[in-house]
């Protein structure tokens, strides 16, 4: 279905969104190792990122570099799945979609490294590494804050049932891919079945499934975004610290 | 002129300042073209997303040219991916009189274990907690130690 370009672009928009969503968290965290935390997740996204899109640039070889792809594409140009673009939320729902991300990211990583594209072979080896501590981290506060006070459980729980209708999208089928994505979910599954166990939560139920982000049907929430991340390159292109 | 090789393994982390990026294990290759006397040297990240990069590659141009090595070039890779295990036993020990407590070996696997016990830096107490498992930079957790009170990073197994 999707050619490695495709491919790897949705990955790397996947990373691109989410730590601009991350980063939005700076100075605003509920605590100043929670404000260093979520930076330091935001920066890693934003490094598997940028070597994600460089190499989408090249598969491509239409002269568009890391730069071109992040800041001249318009919203129905990107393929990140629609999970990362939600807005952040309150802690809680922030903490479901970095839970979520990781637990998805993670095996998918694992499975890059060992995939016959050698450049994406070396970018997973790479990211997993990091995305481990992300799926710590994430797991950490979904246990803390299901597990703790009637307030922290029911806002917890409130987010994964906002949030796990959107991780349907990431396990779309696609066998043409360096990995297919559907081969993920049951390690996906099982993460997440331990951690909601953990946490006193309950798994919704699947029913609805939206989707579009891998094609580029986006939420209104990525234009927003976009706007802000790309304003400054557009209004002064080709401009250097 | 100074050996190439030298003269780049002498660049200093622009993050860690105590610390080399030899003996940190970044530094992975440096070649001299014998007929051109082109320098190419070879690095990389400890992160994905270290922004330290772009002053290490200048820092190591720099370190060249003042060794007598105009033409060099800076290349970086991925694979294999940077491990805390490429740390030096020399680096280590840096790390540790900064107060900066250094890594335990990574588990196998790849599996990355956080239960391990950190030794405080300052006075070598085992007891001590983490505050965040992310610090000042993106290879440093923030851990205090409970028996001098002190706060110290640790540079995380990876």
């Amino acid at each position: 279905m999707n050619g490695p370009f495709d491919f790897t672009l949705g990955l790397g928009d996947d990373a691109l969104i989410a730590a601009q969503r991350l980063a939005e968290w700076t100075t605003r965290a509920p605590e100043m190792e929670e404000d260093v935390a979520l930076a330091n997740i935001a920066l890693d996204q934003l490094g598997a990122a940028r070597l994600l899109l460089s190499y989408a640039g090249e598969l491509e070889s239409a002269g568009r570099d890391e730069d071109a792809l992040a800041y001249l594409r318009d919203d129905r140009e990107f393929r990140n799945a629609l999970l990362v673009e939600l807005p952040n939320g309150d802690f809680a729902v922030t903490m479901a979609k970095l839970f979520f991300l990781a637990a998805y990211q993670l095996p998918l990583y694992t499975a890059l490294a060992g995939c016959a594209d050698e450049r994406l072979a070396a970018i997973g080896a790479k990211a997993r590494k990091e995305s481990a501590y992300h799926l710590d981290h994430g797991a950490l506060w979904v246990k803390r804050l299901g597990d703790g006070t009637e307030e922290s459980h029911r806002r917890m729980q409130a987010a994964v049932d906002q949030v796990w209708p959107y991780t349907h999208e990431l396990f779309a089928a696609d066998p043409a891919a360096p990995v297919d994505p559907a081969t993920l979910r049951p390690a996906f599954d099982e993460t997440v079945g331990a951690v909601l166990a953990e946490a006193t939560l309950t798994l919704p139920g699947s029913g609805w499934a939206p989707a579009g982000g891998r094609t580029g049907v986006h939420t209104e929430h990525l234009a927003y975004l976009l706007a802000e991340m790309q304003v400054l390159h557009r209004a002064h292109p080709g401009a250097q610290w | 002129m100074v050996n190439p090789r030298e003269a780049a393994a002498s660049v200093v982390d622009p993050e860690i300042r105590v610390i080399t990026i030899d003996e940190l294990g970044i530094l992975r290759a440096v070649e001299e073209d014998p007929a051109s006397g082109r320098v190419t040297v070879t690095i990389t990240p400890t992160y994905t997303g270290c922004p330290a990069m772009d002053v290490i590659r200048a820092d190591i141009r720099r370190a060249l040219a003042v060794a007598g090595h105009a033409d060099a070039e800076v290349r970086t890779v991925f694979s294999p991916p940077w491990s805390t295990d490429w740390i030096s036993d020399g680096g280590r020990a840096k790390l540790a009189a900064a107060g900066i407590a250094p890594p335990a070996p990574v588990p196998a696997a790849g599996v990355v274990s956080l239960t391990l016990a950190v030794r405080c830096p300052q006075c070598g107490s085992p007891e001590t907690e983490q505050v965040s498992r992310f610090g000042s930079t993106a290879c440093k957790a923030l851990w205090r130690c409970r028996s001098c009170s002190e706060p110290f990073d640790h540079l995380k197994a990876l």
